[in-house]
């Protein structure tokens, strides 16, 4: 962290106060100007890159790099087959092993991602959904293997499934189980995992679907709202688990729209918390958020200008109050980042932190009337969806956004917005610098890109064969069948049986077909 | 648009049928969506298949509906095993319907992908007159369906 003389005096010498204006101020509710009262100065946001590809020795190998380079917490891409609970060796996994994030088929190459990585002493987000109670029982078993107890570990599960099925689509069963799934692992959490967050509430990809910062906003939080009414309904108080949810958005180019977006989002979160669903501890009231640039910003066209890009969104992301942050590398629009694409990345938040000196003062732009006002057009336009999910819900935004999914509501939203801002881009109405203006300077080729190729998929293959050989074959039948008997009874919180079987090497897979039997599967009705 | 602007394969007759398909587990369909929209607007007929497709429900889909051309949407870095695949399970189907690629694809990935008989390639951010003119060009070298 930069030091006292640094962080109260300006480039010029000038003193400067932590905040400035009148309340309600930073730490103060409804938190609008953000959730600790002198913010950067006394923390930083975190710098939390997302990485993973290939074989889990080839993430760790990044991600060693990553924390030498001064990163301060791990974030993991895992490939569409680990995402969507199939192993490597299951047909569909044909030709996507390793190739988007990293193959995790069992405990063992769970093991091989944090070899060398104090798990005790470092946070690790992990993007996954569908089977997130899965791989969280993996880390566990791997920590605890390494003699680092659960109650130790912090970080972060996205397990937010309601977004897949309006945006992401990387569900496995239908919303109703997989909501119980949630709910058993912020159970299980709560109990046990003090300092982990169980829901990374996740509007980025609903925003990266085509969303507009407005729908992005809304959608979360009701999503956010749907999580504490079926917590409250399994039987949790909403003040001991409400404290470890955490949001995460996406951070877009129109710059004062994403910061209203922020700011609302934390005046939004602390009103129907303490209202509408009681909270009394103020941590429960206090929206928390990380945020990655926009991914589907990045041109193809002139990839280097998505140096610019990023670096306006990421300070977009500071303003507007995060607590920890992606930046995307510039070749994003072409292939999985470079090493070098991903330090520029890092170094770009490095600047915004070290240089600018925007952490000297919280919510520096608190006050102005542009600000002010889109923040209040945001919650305005998220009231609006909340009012229709209540009514689509009987009252319930928990039986709304079910509503909404079955009836394709979402995801009709975010194609019309999507489909309005390609004919935009098309008609000229909006320019996008090397797309429809300013073309000139694109240099062919793509020379650093990195490439995963099909030996990958191969080696992953035979490793997965390897430990299916050398594990207890009758060990694996009887976790398995705890794991279809706990399944089959909703009261019973199903997070132990998958630490006993991921700890006998059941794969992911495996996990995923029985659940599958118990809860049956989901196909979506597409709405173009 | 309207009637008079609607788009066949040989400048007449019945319009362009394509079907658009996800290949593979990758859920990001945002583009294709997008796309689906684009050539019903510029007069063709979409078969939307949607998310989660093999060669097996494209070719059956591609037979059924007697498809003038398939668009496949990839962002999931697969492109070069599963681009072949569509296009030999095709071959081998007996259907000579040109398959168009869509997504985030490398340039340096566009020979092999050629050689192994993609029709034709469209990146991120492909405007619109490009998406239309890309279907039409491979829909018209599909002699004569």
């Amino acid at each position: 962290m930069t030091d006292e003389t640094q962080a109260c005096r300006t480039l010029s010498g000038i003193p400067v106060d932590p905040v400035y204006g009148d309340g309600p101020l930073p730490g103060e509710f409804p938190y609008t100007r953000g959730v600790h009262p002198d913010m950067y100065r006394s923390r930083l946001w975190t710098m939390r890159m997302f990485a993973g590809f290939g074989t889990a020795e080839d993430t760790n190998t990044r991600f060693r790099e990553l924390l030498r380079s001064g990163g301060t917490g791990l974030s993991t891409a895992f490939d569409m087959p680990t995402l969507m609970g199939r192993d490597s060796d299951h047909a569909w996994a044909l030709g996507e092993v390793g190739r988007a994030g990293v193959a995790i088929d069992t405990v063992d190459d769970m093991e091989d991602l944090f070899a060398d990585i104090d798990l005790g002493g470092v946070s690790t987000s992990m993007t996954i959904n569908g089977p997130a109670a899965i791989l969280l029982a993996m880390y566990v078993v791997v920590a605890e293997h390494g003699g680092v107890v659960r109650s130790r570990l912090s970080g972060t599960l996205q397990n937010d499934i309601l977004k897949e099925y309006q945006a992401q689509k990387e569900y496995l069963f239908p919303p109703r189980p997989s909501v119980r799934l949630v709910t058993d692992v912020i159970r299980f959490t709560t109990a046990e995992m003090p300092r982990w967050n169980p829901v990374s509430v996740s509007g980025y990809h609903i925003r990266e679907a085509g969303s507009t910062a407005a729908q992005e906003l809304a959608f979360t939080l009701a999503n956010g709202f749907a999580y504490v009414e079926a917590a409250a309904a399994a039987g949790l108080d909403v003040d001991s688990f409400a404290p470890r949810l955490s949001f995460f958005f996406n951070s877009h180019v129109d710059f004062f729209e994403e910061i209203g977006k922020f700011r609302a989002a934390r005046r939004i979160w602390a009103r129907w918390m303490r209202d509408r669903y009681g909270a009394r501890d103020e941590r429960s009231l206090k929206l928390r958020f990380h945020t990655q640039t926009a991914g589907v910003s990045l041109t193809a066209q002139q990839p280097e200008i998505n140096i610019a890009r990023v670096a306006l969104q990421a300070l977009a992301g500071v303003l507007g109050g995060t607590q920890s942050l992606h930046t995307d590398s510039h070749d994003e629009a072409l292939a999985l980042p470079s090493e070098d694409a991903a330090r520029i990345a890092l170094r770009t938040q490095q600047i915004i932190a070290h240089e600018t000196g925007v952490t000297n003062v919280a919510d520096p732009l608190g006050g102005s009337s542009y600000v002010e006002w889109m923040t209040d057009e945001m919650e305005r336009r998220a009231e609006d969806v909340f009012a229709h999910l209540e009514d689509l819900g009987d009252g319930s935004i928990l039986e709304g956004v079910y509503a909404g999914i079955d009836s394709g509501w979402f995801m009709g939203e975010i194609a019309e917005s999507a489909y309005r801002f390609e004919r935009e881009v098309d008609t000229g109405d909006r320019i996008v610098v090397g797309v429809n203006a300013f073309t000139e300077g694109d240099r062919a080729g793509s020379a650093d890109l990195l490439r995963i190729g099909q030996d990958t998929e191969d080696l992953q293959r035979k490793r997965l064969a390897e430990v299916k050989q050398a594990r207890d074959d009758a060990a694996v039948r009887t976790a398995l069948d705890r794991v279809v008997t706990d399944a089959a009874d909703p009261t019973v919180n199903l997070m132990p049986a998958l630490i006993g079987a991921v700890d006998n090497r059941v794969t992911g897979g495996e996990i995923v077909e029985a659940l599958e039997g118990v809860f049956g599967t989901y196909t979506e009705t597409a709405v173009v | 648009m309207g009637t008079s602007e609607i788009d066949t394969p040989t400048g007449s007759g019945p319009p362009i049928r394509v079907v658009l398909a996800k290949l593979g587990l990758d859920g990001h369909d945002r583009g294709l969506k997008v796309v689906a929209r684009m050539l019903r607007d510029a007069g063709m007929e979409v078969v939307y298949l949607g998310l989660r497709q093999t060669t097996g429900t494209i070719v059956t889909a591609v037979e059924q509906e007697d498809a003038d051309v398939v668009g496949i949407s990839m962002h999931n870095a697969g492109h070069l095993t599963l681009g072949p695949m569509i296009v030999r399970a095709l071959v081998d189907a007996d259907l000579e319907v040109p398959v168009v690629i869509g997504g985030v694809l490398p340039d340096v990935d566009l020979p092999e992908l050629a050689a192994a008989g993609v029709a034709a390639v469209l990146g991120p951010g492909a405007p619109v007159d490009e998406v239309v003119a890309t279907v039409r060009a491979a829909a018209r070298g599909n002699g004569g369906r």
